[in-house]
């Protein structure tokens, strides 16, 4: 069974073809069964290959379907791979994206569009898993651009809603920016590597035969490419407009799976970026950066899932970190962790704007812990688990990737990530506190359909939470011994491990300071949001230039409109006035007007009087014989 | 025995004669009787050329052309009538449908 992995991405794939091409004569009951189970069947398949994996790690399973591109020395071929890394990846897009198609069922039953939905939603999990299994760069940019392109498609899935459409394609021409970058970088791979796997990427870097400079311009253009799709400073700001998607797909793609893939990239060509210390170095910096800087937005935001996306951009942020210091299997583990409870808050969203009936500002909230107890427990276990509590998954993995920027020298990277975690318990209980507990702020209209969500949503919430509690317990930290890190000698053959060389001493202390740091937004956002209520409202008034900073998001969107968008329009306005007007409609209107011009002329010839046509007949024949006579001899 | 360059220049004056006819008259019919006397100068031109050398493939030419003479006369004049019928004049003057 596991040599079939090749399936894992086909079986969605082709589910999504049905579905887009004929789903909508199917019932909605066949629509929901079919999507479902294909993800399902890729489940099973990818824990199969799980199995085989773990018995034997070093040995990677491989599978040519054809050569693909085969031009001189550089050769392709269309290949799928299958070795820790992938398999990993391949159980948590198959695994979420399951539990989120359940969920979908519930969460999409009154829309009219469900056969376009579930068929995007399949679409997205073939590409991604393409993505995820592709052997070698040039096929992974394929997944790479696909799965954007079904970022598009469902960001703008109620399209007839001009902010929906707007950000659906502020997404995508973000992403082409980055994606500009990212394909520079791959030209100069096949110049210089000559090969687009990544094993010859990463053996060519590590060995040498890339020049360090060279590696390190790669290496930085690719992770603008990263930079573009995870959502990381400077190219972040499409992922808060993506909100306007259905809610399951903000859990699928924009929190869970898509959003990772550059950190998947930087972990797939780890042997590139730890060849080139320059390039880890932007690489942990912009992460630290990202994570703190897209912390401090969550904090003042009032829509539920704005929050989490600023919440989103700032958790991957923290992945870069574990890739750019070198622990890339830090930075994995933050990733399946991440994916787990990052799901489960936008789910948990989504259960809370349904039962409301669209509401998504949570000073209209408050007090739902009664109304919604199955999405209250649910969401307190994520809360807990983002916000790195002890014994919960995010504190094993956020304290991974600290730990490790930590031991590698990188300690302003380690105090910017630990102020990250301080916000970040901060904000997430804020958002807690303000939608569960106090008082009910609810409108008319919200309190009309209050009622607990259907099994079918309810269900996923429950599994989710058990996984965001437990997943951290697969990577220990060090002091519980060598053995205690799970999913770190689980993916060594592929991303190797990085020794702490410190003592247990120190690595406690860390532990009890990241415990510290997490307690103290903890408590602050009790203090604020529980104990003292006027105070957060008494402390925007005692700064309010800050507060309108913040609040405002910095205003990067409108420096961006400024500096790059409105110019860029201008541009193409001069552009459309000065090329495309004269030149091209020019042109086509030029030789279409000489045409009919040529034709009225000539029509003159044709004065329908015999005489003149024998007249020209005869000198015709006259020219002709003279020719004869005279030339031709 | 007349001289064989004379039926030479009897076929050029014929010819000559039939084009002249052509251009000066004005009705249909007139010309198409022009055009028939071309047709026979050709004819002519191709019997007293061939003769001195005594090939025969000159005196097919001839029964063809005759044949076709005869089948464009036929429908030549059925058109020129059907014309007649339809506007009362046979002036190519008075035609010009096909004018640009």
């Amino acid at each position: 069974m596991a040599e079939s992995f090749w399936l894992i991405p086909l079986i969605p794939g082709l589910s999504s073809f049905v579905l887009l091409l004929a789903g909508s004569r199917f019932s909605r009951r066949w629509i929901s069964l079919q999507a479902c189970v294909a993800v399902l069947a890729s489940f099973v398949l990818s824990a199969a290959a799980f199995v085989r994996v773990l018995g034997t790690p070093a040995a990677a399973l491989g599978k040519t379907f054809l050569a693909w591109i085969s031009s001189g020395v550089f050769f392709v071929p269309l290949a799928l791979t299958m070795d820790p890394l992938s398999v990993l990846m391949c159980l948590v897009v198959t695994s979420v994206g399951f539990l989120i198609h359940v969920y979908s069922i519930g969460y999409m039953a009154e829309d009219c569009d469900y056969s376009r939905y579930f068929g995007f939603l399949n679409l997205f999990t073939f590409f991604m898993l393409v993505l995820v299994t592709a052997s070698n760069i040039v096929l992974m940019f394929i997944g790479w651009e696909g799965v954007g392109l079904c970022s598009y498609l469902l960001i703008g899935f109620w399209f007839e809603r001009p902010a929906a459409a707007q950000a659906g394609m502020k997404a995508f021409i973000v992403n082409r920016i980055g994606d500009a970058a990212f394909i520079i970088g791959l030209l100069f791979v096949m110049l210089n590597v000559r090969s687009g796997d990544f094993a010859a990427i990463n053996r060519a870097a590590a060995g040498g035969a890339l020049a360090p400079g060279l590696a390190t311009l790669i290496a930085i253009l690719l992770f603008v490419g990263a930079t573009g799709k995870s959502a990381q400073i400077p190219l972040y700001v499409w992922l808060p407009d993506a909100m306007e998607g259905p809610t399951p797909v903000s859990a699928l793609i924009h929190a869970a799976t898509m959003v990772t893939a550059g950190v998947y990239m930087v972990s797939r060509l780890n042997g590139l970026y730890s060849a080139s210390a320059a390039a880890g170095q932007v690489v942990a910096y912009a992460g630290a950066a990202t994570a703190v800087f897209a912390a401090t937005m969550a904090l003042v935001q009032t829509d539920i899932k704005r929050i989490l996306a600023y919440s989103t951009i700032s958790q991957i942020g923290y992945m870069f970190i574990g890739c750019g210091v070198g622990a890339y299997a830090a930075g994995m583990f933050h990733l399946v962790t991440h994916a787990f409870f990052k799901a489960l808050l936008f789910l948990g969203a989504g259960s809370v704007i349904h039962a409301l009936s669209g509401e998504q500002d949570i000073r209209k909230m408050g007090g739902l812990r009664k109304h919604l107890p199955l999405t209250f427990y649910s969401f307190l276990a994520a809360t807990l688990a983002i916000s790195g509590l002890p014994f919960f998954s995010g504190f094993f993995s956020k304290d991974a990737i600290l730990t490790s920027a930590f031991s590698s020298g990188h300690y302003a990277v380690w105090v910017l990530g630990l102020l990250g975690a301080v916000l970040t318990a901060f904000y997430m209980f804020r958002l807690f506190f303000m939608t569960f507990t106090g008082s009910e702020r609810l409108s008319e209209e919200a309190r009309h359909h209050l009622h607990e969500s259907s099994p079918v949503m309810t269900v996923p919430l429950l599994v989710l939470a058990i996984l965001s509690v437990i997943g951290g317990y697969v990577g220990l930290p060090a002091v519980f011994g060598v053995k205690a890190d799970a999913i770190g000698r689980f993916l060594e053959p592929v991303v190797g491990s990085v020794g702490l060389g410190f003592p247990a001493a120190l690595e406690w202390n860390l532990i009890l300071v990241a415990t510290a740091a997490a307690l103290g937004g903890l408590f602050v956002a009790y203090l604020f949001y529980i104990r003292y209520l006027g105070l957060p409202g008494r402390l925007a008034g005692r700064f309010p230039g800050l507060y309108r900073l913040v609040y405002g998001k910095y205003f990067v969107d409108e420096i961006y409109d400024a500096l790059l968008v409105r110019s860029a329009v201008r541009g193409a306005e001069f552009v459309y006035d000065h090329f495309d007007l004269p030149v091209i409609d020019g042109a086509l209107n030029g030789s279409a007007g000489a045409a009919g011009a040529a034709g009225r002329g000539l029509s003159r010839l044709q004065t329908g009087l015999i005489k003149d046509y024998a007249l020209s007949f005869l000198l015709g024949v006259v020219v002709f014989v003279g020719v004869i006579l005279f030339w031709a001899r | 025995m007349i001289p064989g360059p004379a039926f030479v220049i009897l076929a050029v004056v014929l010819f000559v004669l039939g084009v002249v006819a052509f251009f000066l008259k004005r009705d249909l019919l007139t010309q198409f009787m022009a055009v028939e006397v071309m047709l026979n100068a050709a004819n002519l031109a191709f019997l007293a050329l061939s003769h001195p050398q005594d090939r025969a493939e000159a005196q097919v030419i001839v029964f063809f052309i005759l044949t076709v003479a005869a089948a464009e006369a036929v429908v030549g004049t059925a058109i020129i009538l059907h014309v007649f019928r339809q506007r009362k004049t046979v002036r190519t003057e008075d035609m010009g449908g096909l004018k640009g």
